[in-house]
């Protein structure tokens, strides 16, 4: 069984984001990049699936800039068997899932798994939109995934506790924090990352148009956090709530 | 707050940028190590480092080791860092792939290993030694040896020691005692105390292999009568697992100021089987191959410690609000200003800076030569990198572990009362990076190696190796340009080096004294003008990179800013030092021995 791994390259999760100076969106110049953590996670949940001899080949797909490659060689590093990256800058969820639903019609994988959303602008779209345009079963928000036979059951962290699904495979994953603890790729794969298959595509190739169908009005800083205040009693607390009138 | 983020864009550029054009030539061997390959092992070295070894600094050095009947076990978590460690291949990744290494070029590996000793020099000694003694044996020893050790040394299975100061001798090897009796089937009994065995026992392995020096029953007396002895803690079996303990012991854990989560460890040696490794009596050369390559990964030490002080001493100078700026508050809207303001902080802040990516500089350059020395298919080139790798190699030992150890004092000293308290994670930084100035041959011995041993081999030949590309780079460059200011010091400062060692060699030749009283000043004075040469290759290759208007050209002018406050700031010391020199050894040497 294949398994398809779509990865996204965003800003690194330690970093502080600067807002660009026009309000156009987040600045990127310089800004150190890495593979989006829950993809991570759901790379990592790939590679345990093979080690177990569940799957047999990882393939990590990639859209976005030309630069997407070195996010593509730490998933190959990592353990993936190969990778495609379609070129294409700004691509909204649903062209993603779209070129994503294209691929698979090629490489017809027996699961897909993805992060559940990527933490720069979290969608949180692209999973259940793949999902749908392929007809196929979702397990969202993964904290553990067994495969067994022709069917995969996904244990998923929803609010009110744990829910575990059971869909038939071929089925989309996306992946929760808590699912796994992604690997150190190993110096070895690193330099035999170098020399694995890498596809460069663009979505033209998938005949999608990734024209922009949202318009963002503005970028900002979320407000300044205002100073709160000690109050004195519990009496003095209900006046003071009383005169913001936020209880009667 | 000890943090630490591998200082990935400078290593890019002493790798990729500063050295283009070393003087050693192409190295086709290297061609697979493209900057892509080797971004995506310093990236994922860094994040290792920082998520893996950073997090068990501290509470190693509160914990410390432990000895519990006759077992070392190292602090908490060491041992689950090291499995992932040896796992992802870290351990390997300069040995040879013969024996089951990545073959990882030096330039690459110096900067990996500066990474480990940034964050966790403790940690970081293990493998080091381990590969230390690799390459000791890897010369040395014979086939059968070779076969049954290397390959488990390389992964990192098992580990390895040196085992050469005993209680009486540590500099002067020629005193000691350990016995080895020669047995009829060809092996050895090993008999005898060492201390200070860095890594002697330990819970990380499941065998130690120590190469111990020794004395043969009819060896002549002092240093050309020491052979060097394989020594296992546990005999192989015949499958290769460890099988029979070896009397070979840990009798006490040392002590230390610092580095509490390395062991260092007494050890007995009670008839313990043993197997020689090069010639009778040779065992100081062959212990030698394991030094020099020690000396320099000890010069990383310091560098690595500087680094991270710096980082943290940053972090800090950011965070503390004290006081207003001199020209008037800054921060407004704070109850005081961050300590950054403050030139004197400043000075700190530059002087650590400027050491780190100095001496960053310089230790690409020689790893480098050790590169070209190895893969060069020139003749010509593989000699003169050769002769550099030997002058250098003082230098880069002392130098180094010099100024870490001023960067960690100084990030004590941004800290305040702060940083001598141990919360503050910057105490530990002064007390390891204490040592790294005196093991491997204290810094006065290298000083001495260099005027004694160094300046005068082949008639000055191995000086020529360094002077050379600076006089042809001051040559080159001189006139009216942006440069001027630069060049101009450079090439005064590099007189002052020229004209020492004339006054050196000549005063050296009529009295040894003469050049032992100067050794410390000239290697100091010697490392100046090798940093100096570095930063002005450096301005030069930033401020071309500005003018054409290089992406992240705020790195490059960042450069030309840390390079132009150490010829304004740091390369004057030059002076200070020739003076020293000149003075000779009267004063020093004058006070007779009961007025002290």
């Amino acid at each position: 069984m294949k398994i398809l791994v779509p990865v996204k390259r965003v800003i690194d999760y330690n970093l502080k984001p600067r807002i660009k100076a026009d309000g156009s969106g987040v600045d990127l110049a310089n800004v150190k990049m890495s593979m989006n953590p829950f993809d991570e996670i759901a790379v990592e949940e790939a590679i345990r699936l093979k080690e177990k001899g569940v799957a047999t080949e990882i393939i990590a797909v990639s859209i976005g800039p030309a630069k997407a490659q070195e996010t593509l060689r730490t998933a190959l590093a990592m353990g993936a068997d190969r990778a495609i990256l379609v070129e294409a800058e700004d691509v909204e969820p649903l062209a993603v899932a779209k070129i994503l639903k294209a691929i698979v019609d090629e490489e017809q994988p027996g699961l897909v798994v993805m992060g559940k959303q990527a933490i720069d602008d979290d969608s949180n779209q692209t999973g259940q939109m793949l999902a749908a345009l392929w007809g196929r079963g979702q397990g969202t928000f993964a904290s553990n995934v067994a495969v067994d036979g022709d069917h995969v059951s996904v244990t998923r962290e929803v609010d009110g506790g744990l829910e575990t699904v059971k869909l038939p495979l071929p089925a989309v994953v996306t992946t929760d924090l808590r699912l796994n603890e992604p690997r150190y790729a190993s110096l070895p794969n690193i330099m035999k990352a170098k020399s694995k298959p890498l596809a460069t595509k663009t979505p033209a190739d998938y005949g999608v148009d990734v024209a922009q169908r949202i318009t963002t009005l503005k970028v900002a800083e979320p407000p300044v956090r205002q100073k709160g205040e000690m109050v004195a009693s519990v009496d003095d607390l209900v006046a003071k709530l009383k005169a913001k009138g936020v209880v009667a | 707050m000890q943090v630490y983020e591998a200082p990935l864009r400078d290593m890019r550029f002493v790798l990729d940028e500063l050295w283009v054009d070393d003087g050693f030539g192409e190295l086709p061997a290297l061609a697979e190590f493209d900057t892509d390959l080797t971004n995506a092992i310093l990236e994922e070295a860094g994040r290792f480092s920082r998520e893996v070894l950073l997090p068990l600094n501290r509470s190693g050095d509160e914990e410390g080791c432990h000895l519990e009947n006759g077992v070392v076990r190292t602090p908490a978590g060491f041992k689950e860092a090291y499995k992932q460690f040896t796992e992802s291949g870290w351990a390997s990744l300069a040995a040879g792939p013969e024996w089951g290494g990545q073959g990882l070029p030096e330039r690459v590996n110096k900067l990996v290993e500066e990474m480990t000793c940034s964050t966790n020099l403790s940690f970081g000694l293990y493998p080091g030694l381990t590969h230390g003694g690799a390459i000791a044996l890897e010369a040395h020893g014979t086939d059968e040896l070779k076969q049954a050790y290397l390959p488990k040394m390389t992964s990192g299975q098992w580990s390895g020691t040196m085992c050469l100061t005993e209680a009486h001798c540590g500099t002067d090897l020629g005193m000691l005692r350990t016995k080895a009796e020669p047995q009829e089937d060809g092996s050895y009994k090993v008999s005898g105390a060492k201390i200070f065995i860095s890594a002697g026992d330990h819970d990380l392995t499941e065998n130690v292999i120590h190469l111990v020096l020794a004395r043969l029953p009819d060896a002549p007396a002092g240093v050309k009568g020491i052979s060097m002895f394989l020594v296992p803690k546990y005999l192989p079996k015949e499958d290769g697992t460890p099988g029979q303990s070896n009397g070979v012991w840990c009798t006490a854990l040392e002590h230390k100021m610092g580095l509490k989560a390395s062991a260092t460890c007494q050890m007995q040696f009670e008839d313990s089987t043993a197997w020689l490794v090069g010639e009778p009596n040779k065992g100081m050369a062959a212990m030698f191959t394991m030094m020099n390559a020690e000396r320099l990964s000890v010069g990383i030490q310091g560098l690595g410690i500087g680094e991270a002080a710096y980082q943290s001493a940053v972090w800090y100078a950011k965070d503390r609000l004290q006081g207003r700026a001199l020209s008037g508050a800054k921060y407004p809207d704070k109850p005081a200003d961050p300590i950054i303001v403050h030139p004197d902080v400043r000075r700190m802040l530059m002087t650590m800076r400027a050491n780190n990516e100095g001496c960053r500089a310089l230790g690409a350059w020689v790893a480098r030569a050790l590169d070209a020395e190895k893969l060069s298919p020139e003749p010509e080139a593989r000699k003169r990198a050769e002769d550099f790798v030997a002058l250098m190699t003082p230098i880069v030992k002392a130098l180094f572990t010099d100024l870490g150890h001023e960067n960690a004092q100084l990030a004590v000293q941004v800290y305040g009362g702060h940083g001598y308290i141990r919360e503050s994670g910057v105490e530990q930084y002064a007390r390891d990076a204490r040592i790294a100035m005196i093991y491997e041959g204290t810094n006065g011995i290298q000083a001495l190696d260099l005027v004694g041993r160094k300046l005068g081999a082949h008639n000055g030949r191995l000086l020529r190796s360094f002077f050379h590309p600076v006089s042809d780079f001051i040559a080159a460059n001189k006139g009216d340009g942006p440069m001027k200011p630069m060049i101009d010091g450079l090439e005064k400062a590099f007189g002052a080096l020229q004209l020492s060692t004339a006054t050196i060699a000549q005063r050296g030749l009529a009295d040894p004294e003469e050049a032992g009283a100067a050794a410390t000043e000239y290697l100091r004075l010697f490392g100046l003008v090798a940093m100096g040469y570095c930063f002005a290759r450096s301005t030069m290759i930033a401020g071309m990179r500005v003018a054409f208007g290089a992406e992240d050209k705020d790195f490059y002018k960042a450069k030309i800013t840390t390079a132009t406050y150490f010829f304004e700031r740091l390369l004057p010391q030059v002076s200070a030092h020739f003076l020293s020199i000149k003075a000779g050894k009267k004063s020093m040497m004058a006070l007779a021995e009961d007025a002290f």
